[in-house]
């Protein structure tokens, strides 16, 4: 009888209406309850950016800031420091630091905006602990060759002095660059670079 | 509740007007004086907010607000940094106070307030918290009894002092007889004694961009609350007539 | 019903890689009761067809339950249960949480709402005679639901530590200091310390996020339960399933599912609107649903002028109040009245002696020099017995007919001022304490419970009319 099935088709378009309707309403209420853990103000206030005076720091020296929890060191490179560097391409597992590590301006042989600072995140990239700095240029029990860098006591990870991980060791990749930027020759900001935090 | 939407000079003569009747009857509650705010004003919000930190900070924390929340009253970044944080904190820090909680104490008898939520706590059946606030600031008088030197008719031996008295002037809690039911009734009512650097309808406004702030921050997603509802309610009504119409779709079924 | 005898179960092998939705429903169903559930309780679970306006609010209590569990969920990532940091808790979820005003906000309102929905339920069963037999257990488990209710509800209000919080939560536990002998160290129990702590607090979580819930959660589906084990009751109070068609039906039933799952979202849309309209526009309810009081931070030092329990508790409250020692001796002589009423109209001599032995002994600890208990814990008791009063209801209605529609103008008259007067006593609850409103809540309180203790003989002396054979719509 058609009046039966005009009735089913109006149903049928009614439910569907309705479920529609209802389902964009849901979806809806939900993004709030999503969004509510999303990192807060009070989150991201103490994650914000650092600012760090580096008018103190003496060449050779390394100073360390907290950023969003994580220990980032900036160290004041020599000219021998950089030397040093460019002579170790061949001990490294990614020399031209082709995997995503850094931002784009710290995609170079020295990993830096400017070759005299190397700021990076002090944590290994293995399995997290924090190496130990070993600048000076001389034989370790770990390479009787050492050219200077960071020495990771966990799992023997090692990393040259533009942070870049040595070729056969636990880690796999070169300790991150973080975002950054310089305010002024003495003055840098950790946390937020020129295209925005 | 004491948003008023007209232009601000009929609102400045309606507390002009209303400021010297503020009357005491013996042993009663004080009359509130209605706070001529306009949540809107962004403007009067920013002034707010400069006295807000001028005068209240030194003492009082606004611990649950923070200093870039006022990006939402049209405020930058970089103006908050430089004209309202005078304690070198980020700018997502929160507002707290140069003062120690503890010092405070024992300098005043009693802790400063906690400042975030006070225009929410102050509402009553008598007006609402601004209300409250608005005629609370204005009713400061002299009263050489109290160890600061002041009293005010809305808080009865107030710890606090009149920060804002250079700007007011002084008051004093004069006496009057008046005649009313039949017999003499002596009523208290708040006197201007000496100028201060604000004219009474400057300082009014003064204290009415500093409630209308306190009320922001008492609850700075206000506005966005209210937005938000329109669409909430709209969507809600769409949903009904979906709804019915399907319900009694079914229910020719039933009779 | 109970499901019906079970054909041995044929492992098909039906799956998903046969059929895929058929096939997997098929699988689930040969290993748990999925179609018998849902037609028993949905497609084929037959209520009557004549349920009105007042029948929306047992669907509405479930979703503001719902709301509840889901907003406290979302709260409870943020809020912090100790003393040193809950209120500032409570402004970071407003302030500094992406969409925490809103959660925060339809927690608080959410909590009224249900209230208010459950009083007008409860209504409806006190309107039809939903606790009549066969229904007595879905009303005891509706009751005990009620007391739940409470108990979260006081124990969630102590979580944001404001001044409301802490004052109402002392003055609410010191109550139980007036119970004879055990009252002090109970409290002291009660609390785990000798005020109101960080201890009450943590427990007071504990109670509010994981265990009072779960009772919720298993006494609601005992009372949907026991309702679909006897049948819905409905307006005209008349029994459909003693009229049923050739395949067992009842005549005057029809299957919930579609047309009253189609009818409650109606219901519920209409429930949101006006909830989402207080939630954005005024959360705060003049001060009803978010008390003023409360964005105070507690201080322990500094009792406020004016403490009152939330807007529905404070018709118990009232009650509590009005027991002075004055009204003590009106008490007394009520009770007394009452005997001797059991007396003059009841014939079972084992009544008559229970009713004697009980009265006297009450009124002697109220009224009896020495061993009278203080008016303090009468006032307690008071209050406990009129919540638990409630209980009784199904024993207390003696009346031929069920629903008020073909009750007589006693009980018509009855149940109105009950309403009237729970309002008032309600009102009263929430003013400071005045000789007229203590007199006003005394009066009250008498007519409160002669309303139920007086309901076995105006509900025989009422002229009722005959209940029809079928429903009317």
């Amino acid at each position: 009888m058609s009046d039966k099935d005009a009735n089913q088709c109006k149903r049928q378009f009614l439910v569907a209406a309705t479920t529609v309707a209802g389902g964009v309403a849901a979806g809806a209420a939900g993004v709030p309850f999503v969004a509510s853990m999303l990192p807060s103000e009070r989150a991201k206030a103490a994650g914000a950016p650092v600012e760090v005076d580096l008018s103190t720091l003496a060449p050779g020296e390394r100073i360390t800031v907290e950023w969003r929890g994580k220990p980032v060191w900036i160290v004041r490179r020599t000219k021998e420091m950089l030397e040093s560097i460019k002579a170790n391409d061949g001990n490294v597992s990614d020399p031209d630091s082709n995997k995503p590590m850094q931002p784009a301006y710290a995609k170079n042989e020295m990993r830096a905006i400017k070759d005299e600072y190397l700021v990076v995140v002090g944590i290994c990239t293995h399995l997290g602990c924090s190496p130990v700095g070993k600048f000076a240029k001389q034989a370790e029990a770990f390479d009787s060759n050492w050219q200077g860098g960071f020495y990771c006591p966990c799992h023997g990870s090692l990393f040259d002095l533009a942070g870049r991980v040595y070729k056969n060791r636990p880690a796999p990749d070169n300790l991150v660059v973080p975002p950054h930027k310089y305010l002024s020759d003495t003055r840098i900001v950790i946390g937020e670079d020129t295209k925005g935090a | 509740m004491g948003i008023i939407n007209m232009n601000n000079f009929k609102s400045l003569i309606a507390a002009l007007l209303l400021a010297p009747a503020l009357a005491l009857s013996a042993g009663g509650e004080a009359k509130l004086d209605r706070a001529p705010i306009n949540p809107d004003d962004h403007a009067s919000l920013q002034r707010g907010a400069r006295h807000f930190v001028n005068y209240c900070l030194s003492c009082h924390n606004a611990s649950y607000m923070r200093y870039n929340r006022l990006q939402d009253i049209g405020l930058t970044d970089a103006q908050i940094r430089d004209n309202l944080i005078f304690t070198g904190v980020k700018v997502g820090e929160v507002m707290k106070s140069a003062m120690d909680t503890k010092a405070s104490k024992e300098w005043f008898g009693a802790t400063p307030p906690e400042l975030s939520v006070i225009a929410r706590s102050r509402a009553s059946h008598a007006g609402s918290g601004a209300d409250w606030l608005y005629t609370y600031l204005r009713s400061f008088y002299r009263d050489p009894e109290r160890p600061t030197g002041w009293n005010n008719t809305v808080f009865p031996n107030v710890g606090m002092p009149h920060v804002l008295w250079e700007l007011q002037g002084e008051q004093v809690l004069a006496e009057t007889k008046v005649r009313a039911d039949g017999y003499d009734k002596v009523e208290h009512v708040l006197k201007l004694s000496g100028k201060g650097t604000m004219t009474p309808v400057e300082y009014d406004r003064m204290v009415a961009d500093l409630v209308n702030f306190m009320v922001f921050i008492g609850e700075p997603g206000q506005a966005t609350r209210k937005t938000l509802g329109v669409f909430v309610l709209a969507a809600l009504g769409l949903l009904f007539v979906f709804a019915y119409a399907l319900k009694k779709e079914y229910w020719k079924d039933v009779h | 019903m109970a499901a019906s005898p079970k054909e041995p179960v044929q492992f098909t092998g039906a799956g998903p890689l046969n059929a895929p939705i058929s096939g997997v429903l098929t699988w689930v169903d040969q290993r748990f009761p999925l179609m018998s559930l849902w037609r028993d309780h949905l497609s084929q679970y037959y209520a009557p067809k004549n349920f009105n306006f007042w029948y929306f609010f047992g669907s509405l209590a479930m979703l503001v339950l719902v709301i509840q569990i889901v907003t406290g969920i979302f709260l409870v990532m943020h809020y912090k249960p100790s003393a040193a940091e809950a209120f500032a808790s409570v402004e970071y979820i407003m302030r500094d949480v992406p969409a925490g005003w809103f959660i925060r906000y339809m927690h608080s309102t959410g909590a009224s709402a249900f209230f208010i929905v459950v009083y007008l339920h409860m209504f409806r069963g006190l309107m039809y005679g939903s606790y009549r037999q066969p229904r007595e257990l879905i009303w005891i488990f509706g009751m005990l639901i009620y007391l739940c209710l409470m108990a979260e509800a006081f124990f969630g209000y102590l979580l944001p530590w404001g001044q409301m919080s802490f004052w109402g939560a002392q003055v609410i536990v010191n109550l139980f200091d007036a119970l004879p002998l055990i009252g002090p160290d109970l409290s002291t129990w009660i609390r785990g310390d000798f005020v109101i702590s960080d201890a009450t607090l943590n427990r007071f979580f504990a109670f509010h996020v994981i265990a009072i819930p779960l009772a919720l959660l298993g006494l609601v589906a005992a009372h949907i339960m026991a309702l679909h084990e006897v049948g819905s009751n409905n307006p005209d109070g008349v029994e459909i399933k003693k009229h049923k068609d050739a395949d067992g039906k009842p005549l005057d039933g029809i299957p919930f599912h579609p047309y009253y799952t189609v009818k409650d979202i109606v219901g519920v849309v209409v429930f949101l609107f006006l909830f989402f309209a207080v939630v954005f526009y005024a959360p705060e309810m003049g001060g009803y649903f978010l008390e003023y009081n409360n964005f105070i931070p507690a201080d322990p030092l500094k009792t406020p002028p004016h403490i009152a329990p939330v807007w529905y508790f404070t018709p118990y409250y009232s009650i509590l109040r009005a027991i002075t020692e004055d009204f003590m001796l009106v008490l007394a002589i009520g009770v007394a009245a009452y005997v001797v009423l059991i007396w003059l109209t009841v014939r079972d001599a084992k009544v008559k002696m229970a009713a004697a032995a009980i009265g006297l002994v009450v009124i002697v600890l109220m009224k009896g020099g020495p061993l009278a208990l203080e008016a303090k814990v009468w006032g307690v008791a008071m209050m406990g017995a009129a919540t638990l009063i409630f209980f009784l209801l199904p024993w207390l209605d003696r009346s031929p007919v069920k629903s008020i529609r073909y009750k007589g103008s006693l009980f018509r008259t009855a149940l109105t001022i009950f309403v009237i007067t729970f309002i008032v006593l309600g009102y009263y609850g929430v003013q400071v304490v005045t000789p007229v409103g203590t007199v006003i809540s005394q009066i009250g309180t008498l007519v409160y419970f002669a309303f139920f203790l007086l309901m076995p003989w105006y509900s025989v002396m009422d002229k009722t009319r005959p209940e029809p054979d079928r429903v009317t719509m």
